[in-house]
Order: structure tokens, then sequence, then C-alpha cells
């Protein structure tokens, strides 16, 4: 990440295309992410919405939270909506129906609507090609519905569906490794990204807007009301979630690995584990099997990476 | 300005449910959510603007003469502009104060 | 001049599309609709349907994606059967309660298990409630002049509604029939540019699908039925404008020799046209019957239904689909339901044959006909009739 200026925040565009007023929780961390990948993304775009947090959160009839077009329909088809507006754009703009402009489809799903239910439809776009960026919000769980497990929510942590228990740890899978699904239909581009590093997050969802063809972006979005933290803590533990290499930054431009974020030694995962209600359950042995698969998964990560 | 809930008819709605006013949410006061309020310091206050890039609402507004604030109509009081503010020119207090 | 021509059911729809000159078709395949959408990708690829074909990798994704190019204001068309058509379910309600105008033909297909790609109506009558409007054909001429007038009704903006238009499986979609197909010219000029209200584009942004708690979602569902019921007089206004360009007229009910039937037998697709062999022959004995045919489907054709039996004493409905552990079959209940209130209505004889692609004779209607006035005359212990089933 190159060095920037304390005062760059300035630089970004005063536009709130998703605007306050939206019903998220106190503190919330997808919020954020929508709100700055908005504003790298501009006005000329139309997206399309997975049911979810950011969805219920900003369309309550009468009202919305959208300063640009947007289509909310169910919650696994987010890329196959995107493909037909893709489609349909580009027939009207070819038959001359509507004026020749850059709009770009934008697809924002949460985790749930990306790995689990969603992830027939976007493997089929992504292998169709269309010239589309998809958003993934990341908050590790069904959190719309209460907090309940998806295949991107880590080892160990408490959901409603994988709780902490008498006979059990929680989640008892390691999270699915969405960006390297999407890598492997060699795309043009992948990332991941956090709303703690927002000027990362906005040049990687830009990045990934110009781009010809499929792009896929996967944002940790810390969620205090599923992750069980302090309100104001939001910022803090999604910083924590990149030292420690649970969620590490990097980007696929055309196969090839680049990280974003690299420390000859990553913090240990119990600094950002301890914070988290989510996590409070868990013993000393099961830290430790989660802080050794943590730095083995970076170091295969890092041996892909493009010095 | 949208009807309130109990007025809207049938015909009021749109084709299909659509929503024609762009960001009419901004109509809703989240304000009342909160327990707890940030206190902004001009006098610590550097301009740096890092406050209004992690407000989750985007309420946070650079007042005339370039200082920070948050628009209260909106603030939850998360207190995330507290946290991370290099000189701690925010304070959050309890919102009966 | 327009030529005439002998072309598989399947072919001549994905012609018609053609004709319309479609923007996007998103279609995955199923038999027994695989030729349409096969002959689809064809005309795309070799220039003569200028639209964005999208393979997609299922059904449901079909719709979806339907629903996004026709929200952008799009022509859009696709195409199922069967499984597919039960896979896109609850996209079905989506098109039809966003008022995406999406055409499809469903070649109405059995549903498992057990498996069968045969043709029946267990696939559309597991759709009624979605809110679309729907249409049944009888043959090749009737599915290319429907697919036509699909896109008009569908695409109008007093009705901005998605369009079915079902054939029977195999049955229709797989045999050659004689199809008159218009000019490019004429129906350039029967079918004009579709032109969304409010598509979603930056210069104007909609928020489309936002959610509605209980204190509204009832007015939105008001709002669509009111809309879906008043669709029925620009379909009429359709078929009328269409048979005055075209010489074909088309009505929600057709005749056949119903108007001074005592005994009237009501079909849907297909079957109507060998059930009119039987008829005929019952006539020339000297039998009082006739054969009522529902052409539309959805909305319901309250007035016509009614008008249709008026004189008749016994109706005897064929269902191609069965409702488990309900009154039989799905045309018969609504039939009948539709003439509860009327102070003269005939005896309602409810009849379920065809299933997973049985084929029904002319004498094995005459067999239906004939049961049915015994029924009629003697009662019966059960709520419906299978026919064709070997005990």
């Amino acid at each position: 990440m190159e060095k920037y200026a304390v005062y760059v925040p300035k630089l970004v565009t005063r536009r709130e295309n998703f605007a306050p007023g939206h019903r998220a929780c106190i503190g919330c961390g997808e919020a954020l992410a929508v709100r700055l990948a908005c504003k790298a993304l501009g006005q000329s775009v139309i997206i399309a919405n997975a049911t979810g947090c950011m969805e219920i959160v900003s369309s309550p009839l009468p009202y919305t939270s959208w300063r640009v077009p947007w289509i909310h329909t169910l919650f696994e088809n987010t890329a196959a909506v995107a493909s037909g507006i893709e489609a349909g754009l580009k027939m009207l703009m070819k038959k001359g129906r509507i004026a020749q402009k850059e709009i770009k489809v934008v697809a924002m799903a949460g985790d749930g609507g990306t790995s689990d239910i969603g992830l027939q439809a976007l493997s089929g776009a992504m292998e169709r090609g269309h010239d589309f960026l998809y958003l993934c919000f990341d908050n590790e769980a069904y959190m719309n519905t209460g907090v309940q497990r998806s295949s991107s929510t880590p080892y160990g942590a408490s959901t409603t569906t994988s709780p902490a228990g008498k006979v059990s740890i929680g989640q008892v899978t390691w999270k699915k490794d969405m960006p390297a699904i999407a890598a492997a239909h060699d795309i043009p581009y992948v990332a991941t990204a956090c709303s703690s590093y927002p000027f990362d997050l906005m040049a990687k969802v830009a990045k990934g807007a110009a781009i010809q063809g499929p792009a896929y972006v996967q944002i940790l979005s810390p969620c205090p009301t599923g992750w069980r933290f302090a309100t104001d803590l939001t910022i803090r533990i999604g910083r924590l979630a990149v030292e420690t290499g649970m969620f590490p930054l990097y980007e696929v431009e055309n196969g090839a690995y680049k990280l974003t974020f690299d420390s000859p030694k990553l913090r240990p995962v119990a600094d950002y584990m301890k914070l988290q209600g989510r996590f409070r359950h868990l013993s000393p042995d099961i830290v430790e099997e989660i802080q050794t698969k943590v730095i083995e998964k970076y170091e295969r990560l890092r041996a892909k990476a493009v010095r | 300005m949208t009807k309130p809930e109990g007025e809207l008819t049938w015909k009021d709605l749109e084709i299909g449910s659509i929503v024609t006013e762009p960001g009419n949410a901004s109509q809703y006061q989240t304000g009342d959510w909160r327990s707890e309020r940030p206190i902004f310091d001009s006098g610590r206050c550097i301009k740096c603007g890092i406050c209004y890039i992690f407000c989750p609402e985007g309420c946070i507004e650079q007042n005339a003469e370039g200082y920070f604030d948050a628009n209260l109509f909106y603030c939850k009081g998360c207190g995330i502009c507290a946290r991370e503010c290099w000189t701690r020119a925010i304070t959050i207090v309890p919102e009966e104060q | 001049m327009a030529k005439r021509v002998g072309i598989e059911v399947s072919l001549a729809i994905a012609e018609a599309v053609k004709l319309a000159n479609a923007d996007v078709v998103a279609a995955y395949p199923i038999t027994p609709q695989t030729h349409i959408v096969e002959h689809l990708a064809e005309l795309v690829a070799n220039g003569e349907l200028d639209a964005e074909y999208i393979p997609v990798e299922s059904e449901h994704s079909a719709m979806s994606a339907c629903l996004g190019a026709s929200a952008v204001g799009a022509r859009t068309f696709t195409s199922t059967a069967g499984q597919g058509l039960e896979l896109m379910h609850e996209v079905l309600y989506v098109a039809s309660s966003m008022r995406l105008p999406v055409v499809m033909a469903v070649a109405n297909r059995a549903l498992s298990a057990p498996l069968s790609v045969w043709g029946d109506h267990s696939d559309v009558m597991a759709v009624r409630d979605t809110g679309w409007i729907q249409i049944f054909v009888e043959n090749g001429q009737e599915a290319v002049d429907n697919v036509l007038c699909a896109f008009r009704i569908g695409e109008d903006l007093r009705v901005l509604l998605p369009v079915m238009i079902h054939l029977d499986g195999f049955y229709l979609s797989h045999v050659v029939e004689p199809v008159l197909f218009p000019e490019q010219s004429q129906v350039d000029r029967f079918l004009p540019l579709f032109k969304h209200p409010m598509p979603l584009h930056p210069d104007r942004p909609v928020t489309m699908g936002a959610f509605a708690p209980p204190f509204i979602y009832s007015e939105a569902k008001k709002a669509q039925e009111v809309n879906l019921e008043a669709a029925k007089e620009v379909i009429l206004e359709c078929w009328g404008e269409f048979g005055n360009l075209f010489g074909r007229y088309y009505s929600p009910v057709e005749h056949y020799h119903s108007d001074d039937a005592k005994v009237l037998l009501l079909t849907l697709g297909s079957f109507s046209e060998t059930a009119m062999t039987a008829v005929d022959k019952m006539r020339g004995e000297g039998g009082e019957v006739g054969l009522a045919r529902l052409r539309l489907w959805r909305p319901f054709p309250f007035a016509e239904i009614r008008q249709a039996v008026r004189n008749a004493e016994v109706l005897i409905v064929l269902d191609r689909a069965i409702s488990f552990g309900g009154p039989g079959g799905p045309v018969c209940s609504e039939v009948r339901s539709a003439l509860y209130g009327e102070d003269k209505k005939p005896k309602v004889i409810g009849f379920v044959g065809g299933l997973g692609g049985r084929d029904i004779t002319p004498a094995g209607f005459e067999e239906i006909i004939n049961k049915g006035i015994e029924i009629s005359q003697k009662g019966s212990d059960k709520e419906f009739e299978i026919y064709g089933v070997r005990e």
C-alpha cells in the first residue's frame, strides 16, 4: 500500500450515494464498506444487490438510501441479475435505443449470498465473462437474519447455528476461500479489502470497476452485533484481522498474486480474537490450532505472491 | 416529502413498488437511536478528515471554517470517530448530558 | 408476401422471437424445449437475430438474468419446461410483482418423480398464482402468433407484466406444422419498441425491489391484482388488432359447436384438436356435444367461461394435471368455482388424463364424454376421475 498523506480523506468525493438515514446497526463495518465503495464507483453505475443486511437497511418501502440505480430481487441470484443487466445495456446501446455511455454493472452481496446460496450464479457469471464488478461484503455469517453461520464464518466462531456449547467449539469448518474460487475462474481481477483500510478499499473497487470483464472483491466488514464487540472498535478489529493474517489483503491480477500488506511478523491471532464475543469461549489449544493454521495459510499465500 | 406510513394507499405506490426519489431515506432521523453522542473540539481538530472517512453513516461534515462535526440528525453514537481521531479531538458523552 | 412453411413448432417459436427482434435471451436447455433455445442460439450465431444470448447455468439464473435485462428496458425472452419452471418458481413471482415484462415459452412437461420428460400440465398448474399472464396455444400457428402478441401485451405500458405461452411438450414442441410467418415489416408495425417507463439508468436513479413491511405489503399486492385484471382488456385489444392485421382472431375461450351443446367438454392445449375429431363423430351420431377450449388462463376469463357454458347441462373438464389430495384437476376446480355463483349452471364433472405424455385418442375422448354423461346422471363416490389408468 502506498504511503498516503494524512489529509487525503478530503480528496475523496463528498457525495454520499449511500445516503445517511439507513437503518444499519450502530458502528456497522459493512455500511461503512458500502459507503466507501459507492465513493469509488461514482454515478455511472447500476447496482444489483442481494437480500441481506445492506439491502434491508437501505430499502424499506417507501424509503431508499440509494442515489444510484439499484435493484434487489432475491438472495442467490445477484450475479445472474447483474449478467442480465450487462447484456441488456450492451444490446440497447448497440441497437441505439439508449445513448452510448460507460455504465458499470456492480453486484453487491453478503458472504451468504456469495459463498453459499449465491455461489452458482456467481460462478456462472464469472465463467461467461460478463463485464461486471462483484463485491462481497463479508461479515462472516448470515447477519441480517440473526447471526447464523455461513461457509465464510471462521473456525471456532460461535453463531446461532454453530453455537459454542458443551460438546462444540462453534464453527468446525475453516473459512471458505472465496477469492481462490474466484481466481480459479481465471478472471482478470480478484482482491480482498477491509473497511478499516478505506483508501485501499476504494482503490481496489475503482480498479475492479475499471477492468473489462469480471472482477471480484471480497471486503471484510466487521460486525459489532454479530461478532460481539463494542461499537467503536469496528475499525480497530478490521485492522487486527489484517495484521494477524486472519484476513490478508491481496490482489490477483490475471493470475498473479500480490500482497497489499505484508509484515515480516504477524500479530498473534489472540489479539484479534480476544476482543470479540464470538471467540470468547475458545480454549487456549483451539486458539493455538487457529494460530498455526493462519500462519500456514499465510505462508502459502505469500509463496504465491509476486515480489 | 414522503407520506407517513399510515396514509399510503395502494394507488400511491409506483408500478412494481419502485421508489423514484433517490436517497429519500435521508428523511429518517437515525439520531433518535443513540445513547451517547460525540463532542467535537475544534481546538484539537487538525482538519484531517479521518472521522469523516470512518463514519458508517456518512454524517460527519466539514463546517465553514473547515472543522469537522457530526450531524446529530443521523449520528447513532457508535464512537468510531472518537476512537480513530488522531488528536483525540472527539469525546463521547452520554446523551442525557 | 407472408410465407407458409412446414416447420417444427419449437423452431417456429424461435423464428417468432427473431421477428420480434428480442434483445436478450437468457436460457437453459431442458427437454422438451431444447430445440427452441438451440435454434435461438443458431439465429444469434448467424447474425440473423441481433441479441445477447446468455447461456446461463440454471433456470433460476435464466429468469434472474431476464429480470435484469428487462429492468434496463431490453426485450427479453426465455423458454423452459417442467422441472425448469419449478426451479425458477420464486423468481416468477418477482418478475410479475416487479412489473418486468419477460416473455417465456413453456413446453409443458410432467413433473418428477418419477422423472418424465413428456407432456402434461403439471408444471403450468404449479405456477398459477405467480401473477403472470398465461396463454395456451393449440398448434404451431397459434404459438407463433401468440409469441408476437405476448411481447406486445406484456410490454404495453398499461400492462407491464411477464407473459407465458404454454404449448404441450413433444405434442406441439416437436411436431412439424404448417405455419404462416408474417413479414418483418408487418411485425414491426404491430410490435412497437419496448420503452420501460422508469428503467435502471444513471440519468434517473430508481430503487427497484425495496422491501415491504406489513403496513404496505397488502397495498402492493392489491395494486398487482388490479393491474393483472386490467390486463385482460389490453389482451383483447391486442388480439383484435392482430386479427385485423393478420386475419387470425383469438379469444379467451374458443368455441367448437358449443352454442347448442347440452354436453360440453373443456380442454386446454393441443388436446383440443384431437377432441374436435371426437366431437365431430359424436355429433354425427346425433349427440348434442360441443367443445370449449380455454386459451386465456390468467387473468382467468370469468365472463367468457360463464358465457360459453350458459346453455350446457353437463360440463366435462379434462385436466392434464392433478392436485393431489384435492378436488382433482386445477382447471376443473377453477371453472367450478367460477360457475358457483351462477343461478343456471351445468353439472361440472372433472377428469384428469393425459399425464406424463399419455395420449388420448379421439375414441378416448368419446369414452370420457360418455363417462362424464353417466356420472352426471348417476353421481359418483369420487371427487374426480382419472382417465386411462390400467387397473
